[in-house]
């Protein structure tokens, strides 16, 4: 088995000496062109195209959790929150919902004809980012000083506020007869996306989604990119790896770690709104605790700290859940005669992909270059020496 | 910054003690683990700080890099008082360290690790992280250039700078270590047992590199040392801690025939 391997990786190289040097730049070209095309390729209300938009969406989520767990090595389980913070600024900042205020900003010719706050919806993006990422500040100070699994149990509380706010909001007066949120009945009149010369977003056609969508995910993946071979991305890794040493070669402990967090909230806050427009509602029963750990499972599948692994997570269980599961296997029991119905048992399905995962491959599907290393490089010599040393616990340091 | 030259300038002249502690004591619940302790560090110097274990040596590193807080007592760099600073605001004055047991980032490379200790001398922030402009791409590259350079300076095989930290053997990770703190551009070097696990021809290269380093990048070292050879080697100065006190202080042939020291290396019955 080993023996395959190491025949496999040295096949690689040979390979990857004998490609150009543009070659890994193509590989990504390649894969923006295709994604921009996809959308022709299926009819533009297909259950495919709608699963894909939300596996998209889902992606960029999966990379902002990924900033936070990855990277920071900050277990948050409480990602949820961000989603419910970014889909309600798009209720405070592109509906009708505070019904008293007169704001138009770059709107459809309908919704500036209406009563409420309207932003255009790139504003609603940067202002969802922007107050997730002051969130992402404030849950973070409480856990400055904790560790490991302490982070996500605060994390987790924090996450279960927000929701039980979402629930509650609706008897939070906010001035002039107006609310905070509106609890479970949802904001449902929320503006679609507009834009001067595409004109409104709606449901029939979802190829405009689908590549508002994709810009998003450029985006994200091109800050994720850049962050991870930063000054910055080093100091995340490095707060990881051993905090005390990293405070001790001069990284600001408060800074950084609230940078992680803030950077990972915006993005969880843009796909939020996304996610409030798409879904055409923000209620309060979308932000349930088995988000959190939905979104984590992403991360974990496609490989912690892996930017690739959490894209790649993000739309695998994105398309398993929206589209596998739904559409294509729903029936699956019936045909041998059971009497149930695939989604029914959909989280039995994630548990059992997870527990598969982790014992067939714990790395994840497409692991951080730095723990690859770890796996695939042959033992230093001192400590091989170590190792073979009769009575030597663990061997080596 | 040409790369001709010793890599790393000269740190800037402060008064003619680099570190000063005043009466620094650290309590935990009941224990005091250093208990009013005063020492000097001239510059330009090699300072020994030894004594049995758990005597407080560790301690006492631990507060002068700002990991721990003294319960009474002052701590001044130069001028500057920084009994309260955080680590790694203290780390930017100028004080580097390495661990007794080596800590370096396990899965960042030789260069990476090197990198982190230059943190403070770099200057992007989050967007020049993001945007990238020329200045962020060229300090980036000068960044590893050095780092490379100051491997290459601790004496660490080429082909090893690519590694994982976690995969070099262990004499290269203590120079890994060492490179790291020098990478802060530090005016004072702590040194925590970095002969520990070594051999005596390791130590006494080590021993010599010190003296190197100190000349080469005009540097003040504080070392916590087992080996009394080393210490006696190489320091112009001891201080001998026994149970969080201060018992001696001194050149090392005086240290050496203090009958306090003897007695608490020793023992009472031979002294």
């Amino acid at each position: 088995m080993s023996e395959l391997r190491a025949q496999l990786r040295e096949w690689r190289e040979v390979v990857e000496k004998r490609l150009p040097r543009w070659w890994s730049r193509a590989l990504p070209g390649a894969l923006i062109v295709i994604g921009i095309f996809l959308p022709f390729l299926f009819s533009s209300s297909s259950g495919f195209m709608n699963a894909t938009i939300i596996a998209i969406a889902y992606a960029v989520m999966s990379l902002g959790l990924n900033i936070v767990v990855g990277f920071a090595g900050l277990l948050d389980l409480g990602y949820v929150a961000f989603y419910a913070l970014g889909a309600y600024s798009l209720g405070w900042l592109g509906s009708g919902f505070f019904f008293k205020a007169q704001v138009h900003v770059l709107v459809s010719p309908v919704a500036s004809t209406l009563p409420g706050v309207h932003l255009n919806f790139i504003l609603i993006l940067i202002g969802a980012a922007l107050i997730c990422a002051a969130a992402g500040a404030v849950i973070g100070l409480p856990t400055l000083r904790l560790r490991g699994d302490y982070i996500a149990i605060v994390t987790l509380a924090f996450g279960e506020i927000i929701g039980v706010l979402a629930v509650n909001g609706q008897s939070v007066p906010v001035g002039g007869g107006m609310t905070l949120t509106a609890g479970n009945l949802g904001i449902s009149a929320v503006d679609a996306p507009y834009f001067p010369g595409i004109g409104s977003f709606n449901l029939l056609n979802l190829r405009p989604w689908y590549w508002l969508i994709f810009a998003i995910l450029l985006v994200v993946l091109f800050v994720n990119l850049r962050l991870r071979d930063s000054r910055l991305g080093r100091a995340w890794i490095a707060l990881r790896e051993d905090e005390v040493a990293a405070v001790s070669m001069g990284i600001p402990l408060v800074r950084t770690k609230l940078l992680a967090y803030s950077i990972g909230a915006a993005f969880g806050g843009m796909s939020g709104a996304f996610f409030g427009a798409y879904y055409t509602t923000v209620n309060a029963g979308q932000f349930q605790f088995g988000f959190s750990i939905f979104i984590l499972a992403m991360v974990i599948i496609g490989g912690l700290g892996s930017i690739w692994g959490a894209v790649v997570g993000g739309l695998a269980l994105g398309y398993i859940n929206n589209y596998l599961i739904p559409d294509v296997l729903n029936n699956l029991p019936a045909k041998f005669g059971f009497n149930f119905q695939l989604t029914q048992v959909e989280f039995g399905i994630f548990g059992f992909l997870l527990v598969i995962m982790m014992v067939l491959r714990p790395q994840g599907l497409i692991p951080e270059r730095r723990r690859r290393l770890e796996l695939t490089a042959e033992i230093a010599p001192a400590d091989a020496q170590l190792a073979e040393a009769p009575g030597t616990p663990g061997g080596g340091t | 910054m040409s790369s001709t030259e010793a890599p790393l300038p000269a740190p800037p002249a402060v008064a003619l003690s680099v570190l000063r502690a005043e009466h620094v004591t650290k309590q935990f619940g009941g224990l005091v683990a250093v208990n009013d302790v005063s020492f000097d560090i001239p510059q330009h110097s090699i300072v020994s700080l030894i004594g049995p274990n758990g005597a407080g040596k560790t301690t006492l590193f631990n507060m002068l890099t700002g990991l721990y807080r003294p319960t009474q007592g002052r701590i001044l760099l130069g001028e500057r008082d920084i009994t309260r600073a955080r680590p790694d605001v203290i780390t930017s004055y100028g004080v580097a360290r390495t661990f007794q047991n080596i800590r370096l980032f396990g899965a960042m490379t030789a260069v990476e690790n090197v990198m982190i200790g230059h943190h403070t001398q770099m200057r992007a922030g989050l967007f020049g992280s993001i945007f990238r402009p020329p200045w962020v791409r060229r300090e980036e590259l000068q960044t590893r250039e050095r780092a490379r350079e100051l491997l290459a300076y601790v004496g660490l095989r080429e082909p090893a700078f690519d590694r994982l930290a976690s995969q070099l053997p262990y004499g290269d990770q203590r120079r890994v270590e060492i490179a790291r703190a020098l990478a802060s551009q530090p005016a004072l070097l702590l040194l925590d047992e970095p002969t520990a696990g070594m051999n005596p021809q390791e130590s006494q290269a080590l021993t010599e590199f010190m003296r190197a380093m100190r000349d080469d990048l005009k540097l003040t070292i504080l070392l916590i040392e087992h080996d009394m050879k080393v210490v006696m080697g190489v320091s112009e100065r001891v201080t001998v801690l026994d149970y969080g006190k201060k018992i001696a202080e001194g050149e090392p042939t005086q240290v050496r025939a203090d009958p306090g020291v003897i007695e608490a290396y020793l023992g009472k019955q031979a002294s």
